[in-house]
């Protein structure tokens, strides 16, 4: 089988298998879920059995059925962030390459700013005031994120507005959209997606840690971050309630890291994906 | 057998894919002599150049045949004795120097490298040897020319560094890639006679690679023709000038001499002006690039500007189509002033100037179809439908020679001369008055070449459409050109119609210009550095 002309590797399969596992997990979690994810089903820390597969939590909430309702969220948030990220950061990064040095000096020394400052010392700033909102949430990673995606973006459209094919619609008369979007954006493709997957992973380990910290996603809803914080506790006490969401955000990771791995060595090719070998 | 220096025995090259790059291949080289390897780019020239140092690109691999040096089969010696072979029994010279130099470690240390790391010579040593070879090389002051960088000399002086570095070895067999592709004419004829006195003094043999005929017959005793990895001919350099028996040897032969005649009639009244040039200066920052500059085009004619790079004539292009806004000075249009910059000019006035690039490669965005692109002027433009667009593509893809299905496909799928001809198409798709064509044939094969000229022609003909032809390569020019306008340091130094400016009494760097172009004679060379040291000897 191909994928976008290309044959996947038994690698880029298992990861390709297990994201795609984890996003119908996503969004048939009320339907799979055994129990709902802010009820407290039984005494706390019970055992493994048949009726809690993978035990209870520190107030007795199923913890196979908040995994499940925490890919939702989880998942749903890095995507929502990424995705956010992607289009502030390429727009603004292709704008900085094809509107000339003013543009490029003002976006890019901003962008120097907020880099020059860690970004979870930025998140817990921007995050004080907004009372668990996962709107805020999203826009704030989002925009964090998207001055990385900027530097790549403005580094990849800077190589491709010096190319024949742009100054051609320049001398068209094309608008600066026309240049952006249909000249530089299919060329930038290829990087762009590659740094897609590798951010995604880097904003869910993120939110996993913001929750962590208690800033990310708020109870009752259920994130692997937060999950691993409260059934943390328990470790102590010889319960291993806290290794099940650690688990699937490492397989999340993997999986996803997989695929860009692949995508990866099919640009790596001489000549871009387009060379025929 | 004779006592050749150099013989390869059914030389068989392949790409890891299994495609045949060279295919059974034999020749053999004496001491002082030098066999001359032609054909266009995919014949596999550099690949026999490279294999006869048993080396092989990455993703290819010598798959057959011997590589016999001396009395030895290299392809059996170790990495160790093939590293030990390279550089001190043969040594190679690549086309661009620029990409062989590294920019950042001066040029004496780059040519006594090799000696040094072979364990021949002593630092010392070395660097006098070095001196003495820039000296031989006629190098401007060769006891500190070794100590500037590669980017602080000219493109011509580098070759010569570089030969400089083949040779520090003393080697047997020289390899010489297209060592003058990259050079101006008249900087070529000076690295040439170089290459011809430095193998004579030496005595040592040489495959020469080119694709350029009449050069290859100035240094050559014999030649190959090369086509596809397969011999297609060989002869002394005389036959294969004069008497070629093979008919793609005999088209080469006959589209070079086709460039030494003028074949366009610019004794005809000219007609109404389209694009007038008043005096126009353009600059980047402090650096004149365009002075004083003041030139007609007019209607169905071809204006040609010829000149050494760096002499300004693509930033002339520039400034026409307002990349570079003038300083000063004025550019009409049709009769109407253009404003200097692009931004300001309207869309009509910006449709009636369309461009061809030198390299098709990058002037076709990879990621368009050809619908897309040929298609895009019309629907900008015009404001066409869909459907009549689509009609128009299919009708100007015809025009230019190509099948009308190539609409969906991508421009990279086509070969060098096809994508030339979809950029052309472009540009007739704005319907416009004045094409500048931007050297567009010079990063073609000669043949290919040839068609696209033709190409242009006959679509001059057809529609009237009048050409600023900005080139290096005057045999185009005396094929092409009602008028010449010849550009050194962003001048216009000679100008006016063709068969004057090809005709005594000459402007003196027009002569020195024409006189430089090799000619299609095996002693055109030696004739030019006779005349030349006469002149010295008069003065």
């Amino acid at each position: 089988m191909r994928l976008f002309g290309h044959r996947p590797t038994v690698l880029a399969w298992i990861g390709i298998l297990i994201v795609s596992a984890f996003i119908a997990v996503a969004i048939l979690a009320p339907w799979i879920a055994p129990y709902s994810e802010s009820e407290s089903v039984s005494e706390t820390w019970a055992d493994m059995s048949t009726q809690y597969p993978l035990g209870t939590d520190n107030i007795g909430r199923d913890i196979l059925s908040r995994l499940i309702f925490g890919a939702r969220m989880t998942i749903g948030i890095a995507l929502a962030t990424t995705l956010l990220s992607f289009t502030i950061g390429t727009t603004l990064g292709f704008a900085a390459a094809a509107f000339g040095r003013a543009v490029d000096q003002i976006l890019s020394r901003i962008v120097d700013v907020v880099l020059s400052v860690p970004v979870l010392v930025w998140a817990l700033i921007l995050l004080q005031g907004a009372n668990g909102s996962i709107v805020a949430l999203v826009l704030t990673l989002a925009g964090l994120d998207s001055t990385r995606v900027f530097r790549l973006a403005r580094a990849v459209a800077t190589n491709l507005v010096a190319m024949d094919f742009v100054e051609v619609a320049r001398l068209r008369g094309e608008g600066l959209g026309w240049i952006m979007f249909r000249e530089i954006l299919p060329n930038a493709l290829p990087p762009m997606i590659t740094e897609f997957g590798l951010r995604f992973c880097f904003n869910f380990l993120f939110l996993a840690s913001l929750s962590f910290l208690g800033f990310g996603i708020q109870p009752p809803f259920a994130d692997w971050g937060s999950m691993v914080r409260e059934s943390g506790g328990g470790i102590n006490q010889g319960v291993v309630a806290a290794l099940w969401p650690a688990l699937a955000i490492a397989l999340m990771t993997i999986g996803v890291n997989l695929i860009v791995d692949w995508v990866l060595s099919i640009n790596a090719r001489p000549s871009g994906a387009s060379a025929e070998l | 057998m004779s006592d050749g220096i150099l013989r390869l025995e059914n030389l068989r090259v392949e790409s890891i894919s299994g495609l045949v790059l060279v295919d059974n291949i034999s020749l053999e080289l004496q001491r002082g002599e030098v066999l001359g390897l032609i054909g266009e780019s995919g014949a596999g020239k550099s690949t026999i150049g490279l294999a006869s140092m048993v080396y092989a690109r990455a993703g290819c691999k010598i798959t057959g045949g011997k590589v016999i040096i001396e009395d030895f089969s290299a392809r059996d010696l170790s990495a160790t004795g093939r590293r030990d072979l390279r550089g001190q029994k043969i040594a190679y010279i690549a086309q661009s120097a620029a990409a062989s130099f590294n920019p950042a470690h001066r040029i004496i240390d780059q040519v006594t490298e090799m000696p040094i790391q072979h364990g021949l010579m002593a630092r010392a040593p070395a660097r006098t040897w070095a001196v003495d070879l820039f000296r031989q090389l006629d190098l401007p002051d060769p006891g500190r020319f070794g100590q500037k960088y590669p980017h602080q000399v000219s493109g011509g002086q580098l070759q010569r560094a570089m030969v400089a570095m083949a040779i520090s070895c003393r080697p047997d067999i020289l390899v010489f890639d297209e060592p003058t592709t990259a050079l101006d004419v008249t900087t070529q004829i000076e690295v040439l006679a170089l290459i011809k006195r430095l193998i004579r003094e030496h005595n040592t043999a040489a495959l020469y690679i080119s694709h350029d005929l009449a050069v290859v017959a100035q240094v050559a005793d014999r030649i190959m023709v090369l086509r596809g990895g397969k011999l297609i001919e060989q002869g002394t350099s005389a036959q294969i000038l004069l008497r070629p028996s093979d008919p793609y040897t005999t088209a080469l032969v006959s589209e070079r001499k086709a460039a030494d005649r003028l074949s366009v009639d610019s004794s005809a009244p000219r007609g109404k002006e389209v694009l007038g040039v008043k005096n126009a200066t353009g600059a980047y920052g402090k650096f004149v690039a365009v002075n004083d500059v003041t030139l007609s085009v007019s209607r169905g004619e071809t204006v040609a500007v010829v000149g050494e790079s760096g002499s300004g004539k693509s930033s002339l292009a520039r400034l026409i189509v307002g990349l570079l806004p003038a300083k000063s000075g004025s550019v009409t249009f049709a009769g109407e002033t253009l404003p200097p910059a692009l931004k300001e000019r309207s869309r009509d006035n910006l449709r009636r100037i369309q461009l061809i690039y030198q390299q098709p490669d990058v002037a076709l965005n990879p990621r368009q179809t050809i619908g897309e692109i040929v298609g895009r002027p019309v629907k900008f433009y015009f404001n066409r439908p869909p459907k009549e667009v689509k009609r128009r593509v299919a009708e100007l893809l015809t025009q230019v020679g190509l099948p009308e299905d190539y609409a969906g496909r991508l421009s990279t799928a086509l070969s060098g001369g096809q994508k030339q001809r979809i950029a052309i198409a472009r540009a007739l798709a704005a319907e416009p008055d004045l094409i500048i064509c931007d050297e567009p044939t010079s990063a073609l094969d000669q043949l290919v070449a040839d068609d696209v000229l033709k190409l242009l022609k006959r679509l001059q003909d057809e529609l009237g459409v009048a050409y600023l032809f900005i080139t290096h390569d005057l045999g185009i020019v005396r094929r092409l050109a009602h008028r010449t306008a010849v550009m050194l340091r962003g001048k216009i130094v000679d100008e006016g119609p063709t068969a004057k400016i090809f005709a005594p009494p000459f402007h003196p760097y027009t002569q020195n210009l024409l006189m430089s172009v090799p000619e299609m004679r095996v002693d055109w060379l030696t004739n030019i550095l006779d005349a030349r040291a006469k002149l010295v000897d008069k003065a």
